[in-house]
């Protein structure tokens, strides 16, 4: 009697035991693990931090559930070099195992991940704000996505601006790497298409201090400068600029024409208003979404900037594509995540700047927005939205076989000097 | 007389008096007491050096690639080896003759961008893509002259001035790297530069690049102990301590720093070779001044007096490079990679190596002083 009691407790213990064996993986299985890379160290450090709030926002609209699941974000962090990029990125995935990777930040990080993602098939990777052209043009990867458009897709539309207002010959100063590179072929495609011409490039070093040698060689007959510099040296050509008697006219980048360019205090500040430049998002859209983001970012981050960045923006809308489509199928990530990649090629919502959805390359189509510089009524200057141009394709707007025969944009590629 | 003068007259004058015969005297052989077995020699060297510790050592890391994930294999594992063989150039160059060069990872960084023009990689216009059998040795032979260059220029110079020297000759070669766009692409440099198949062994993956990084450690780690043991190696430490009286004593001492920069120079290379292949890319970036001071902390952080130190030291680094970041706040993790290396290097000059060497000496048994207690049963 006694040994049939304990037999059945026994028993009944290892009932308990085997379900909680089953139950117990259920239970872990709430919360999933989305990595999430930026550069939180080096020359972008400050982009990286706030490219990071743009993710917690997108994930705080959902109150931190996605797919019925509790999202757990694994941050990661970069120096911007493509190694330490790759290095992050292949932590989260192979060590602490995240079936979604969402980064990185800055162009040529994006094609080392994306080399990395073709050896990593079972996970899916969603680019942060990179924005190199060859990550998805030259031998893209089935498993990763980017829901932004790029450089080159940033500056449609401006050429034919820049045409309107009269500039038909101008001089090109930018940084010479990718990034400028792709903001120069998206300016040059339709500028030169148009009859436009740039008579000369000078490529100068990112981090360049003296611009007196290219300045020197401005041509007088020009009508204005095409400057696509980023941060402090764009102050410093304008500064040079300025004292060795310049006078034309400026268009800028997508990144030239920010706050530490608003905020220049020199003689020639005046002439600072009118300046065009072109991005894919603006402090001043005058849309009810876009203004509840801002309203949203201030209040979720009481260290944040005045108004989120192009980064938070960015991170912001490629999260949201990874919840929303984490949603779509109900957190089901089986068969490959086969269901789950059909579910993003879907993605078509409206952002807080235009609609975001992808091609079949899984990159974004989106809008670009047209500004210049205005004076706003307490005098500070800012950029004023004065165009649209809705759903750019990475081709520029070009049929895809003359797309090819142009090449992705480099150093002399588009030329269009006579 | 000028210093200058003085000083070239101290290095070059009347030398070459009869050196061999001053090394035969330091070098006389210890009495070997397997002589009279008739085991092969080779193994009777290796017999009269081994302990139990480098078998259990030996063990862990041939074994280690079975037990580990691929990440840390590959990444913890191989990378370690790799930045570990760059370390011990430095370790080499540093710790036994005095001469700290910022350099090495240019070194390496030569050596990785003349695999990448003479192999394959995405900037077709320039590589050459020779077979890798062909690209290596090259790359590796033109990386020990450009070390070797570098030595010839700053010998001359001692202490900080050697530290300076060597950081303008790294820095100038970034700056090349970044802005030259015929031979090395600029910013972007080479991309998919893969390590290469052999016999049918795919070294791009995990655990046959582990053992190749490995076994290259290897062979560097037991190149360094041979040579500091060699006439050149002890000649070496000679000059570190007393290059004047060396110099009396016959020995050319520009003649061996110049050698030591070039031996020195082949480890640096191989473990670029192997950076590269680790990263499958080499750019600007790999070889900027962060890098090269990061070299320098690893053969710091693990201890310049042993060549085991630079592969401790770049475990440690890497395990915190990769790990720091789970510990604290993601925008305070730097923190702890800096206090951790101020704390060694605060409580331990001799690093990690030192560290371990202090707690023996409190913590473990007082041994009275013997003569050598293994070596004669």
């Amino acid at each position: 009697m006694n040994v049939s009691k304990r037999r059945t407790w026994v028993r009944s213990m290892l009932a308990a035991a085997a379900s909680a064996a089953l139950i117990g993986p259920a239970w872990a299985q709430e919360t999933l693990k989305i990595g999430l890379l930026a550069t939180l160290e080096g020359p972008f450090a400050v982009p990286g931090q706030d490219s990071m709030r743009g993710a917690d926002l997108a994930l705080k609209e959902k109150n931190g559930m996605a797919g019925g699941k509790k999202i757990e974000f694994i941050k990661l962090s970069s120096d911007a070099t493509p190694d330490k990029a790759v290095a992050s990125t292949r932590k989260a995935v192979e060590q602490d195992k995240v079936p979604i990777m969402i980064g990185p930040l800055s162009g040529d990080e994006g094609i080392a991940v994306k080399n990395y993602a073709k050896t990593q098939p079972g996970v899916t990777f969603v680019n942060g704000s990179s924005g190199a052209q060859a990550t998805t043009l030259n031998d893209p990867s089935p498993n990763f996505y980017r829901f932004n458009t790029e450089g080159a897709q940033w500056m449609v539309g401006l050429g034919e601006h820049a045409l309107g207002k009269g500039y038909k010959k101008m001089f090109l100063v930018a940084e010479d790497y990718g990034f400028p590179y792709s903001q120069v072929q998206g300016f040059m495609a339709s500028y030169c298409a148009k009859g436009g011409k740039v008579v000369d490039k000078a490529w100068v070093p990112l981090g360049t201090k003296d611009y007196s040698s290219v300045i020197a060689r401005m041509p007088k007959d020009i009508d204005a400068v095409l400057v696509v510099l980023g941060g402090s040296d764009a102050v410093n050509f304008l500064t040079q600029y300025e004292q060795a008697g310049g006078n034309k006219p400026m268009v800028g980048g997508s990144i030239t024409v920010d706050q530490t360019v608003l905020n220049y205090k020199g003689k020639r500040r005046e002439s600072l208003l009118g300046t065009a430049s072109a991005g894919p998002m603006a402090d001043s859209i005058d849309t009810p979404e876009w203004k509840k983001f801002v309203a949203d970012y201030k209040a979720a981050f009481k260290d944040g900037f005045p108004s989120p960045s192009l980064f938070a923006y960015l991170y912001y809308i490629n999260t949201k594509a990874v919840l929303d489509a984490l949603d779509a199928v109900k957190g089901d990530l089986g068969n490959g995540q086969k269901a789950y990649r059909e579910a993003l090629q879907k993605t078509n919502f409206k952002g807080p700047a235009g609609t975001v959805k992808i091609d079949s390359n899984r990159n974004g189509v989106g809008t670009t927005y047209i500004t210049e510089v205005a004076k706003a009524a307490d005098g500070s200057f800012y950029n004023k939205v004065v165009r649209t141009v809705p759903d750019i394709s990475q081709t520029l707007g070009l049929p895809e076989a003359d797309f090819k025969k142009m090449g992705l944009g480099s150093r002399d590629v588009p030329d269009c000097r006579k | 007389m000028s210093a200058a003068y003085w000083r070239r007259a101290m290095n070059t004058a009347p030398v070459r008096a009869r050196p061999r015969a001053a090394a035969a005297t330091i070098e006389a052989p210890a009495p070997d007491p397997y002589a009279h077995s008739d085991a092969p020699r080779w193994l009777k060297f290796l017999w009269g050096r081994l302990a139990a510790r480098h078998v259990f050592v030996m063990l862990a890391v041939l074994i280690y690639p079975f037990v580990a994930s691929p990440f840390f294999t590959y990444q913890i594992g191989a990378q370690s080896l790799a930045l570990g063989l760059i370390a011990l150039s430095l370790t080499l160059l540093g710790g036994y003759g005095g001469m700290v060069s910022l350099a090495q990872m240019s070194v390496a960084g030569m050596a990785g961008y003349l695999v990448a023009i003479f192999g394959t990689s995405t900037a077709t216009a320039i590589s050459l893509a020779w077979p890798w059998w062909l690209a290596v040795p090259f790359a590796i032979v033109l990386a020990v002259v450009f070390a070797t260059l570098i030595g010839w220029l700053s010998v001359r110079t001692e202490g900080i001035y050697t530290i300076m020297i060597t950081l303008a000759i790294g820095v100038a070669f970034f700056y090349l790297a970044q802005q030259n766009y015929t031979l090395l692409n600029g910013h972007q440099g080479f991309n998919q530069v893969f390590a290469p198949t052999v016999a049918s062994v795919d070294f791009r993956q995990p655990v046959p690049f582990y053992y190749l990084a490995l076994a290259c450690a290897l062979a560097g780690y037991g190149f360094v102990k041979l040579l500091v043991r060699a006439p050149f190696g002890t000649a070496m430490q000679g000059i570190r301590d007393n290059p004047r009286r060396m110099h009396a004593l016959g020995y050319h001492v520009t003649a061996h720093r110049v050698a030591a920069y070039a031996l020195a120079g082949i480890l640096a290379a191989v473990g670029g070779v192997l950076m590269t292949w680790y990263n499958n890319r080499i750019s600007p970036g790999s070889m900027g001044v962060g890098v090269m001071i990061n070299i320098l902390i690893i053969a710091v952080l693990g201890g310049m007096k042993h060549p085991i130190g630079a592969f401790i030291g770049a475990i440690v680094f890497v395990l915190l490079q990769n790990f720091a970041i789970d510990l604290v706040d993601r925008e305070r993790f730097n923190l702890v990679i800096g206090g951790v290396f101020l704390a060694v290097v605060l409580f331990s000059p001799d690093g990690l190596l030192g560290l371990w060497a202090i707690l023996r000496s409190r913590f473990g048994p007082q041994s009275v002083i013997t003569s050598n207690q293994r070596r004669q049963p």
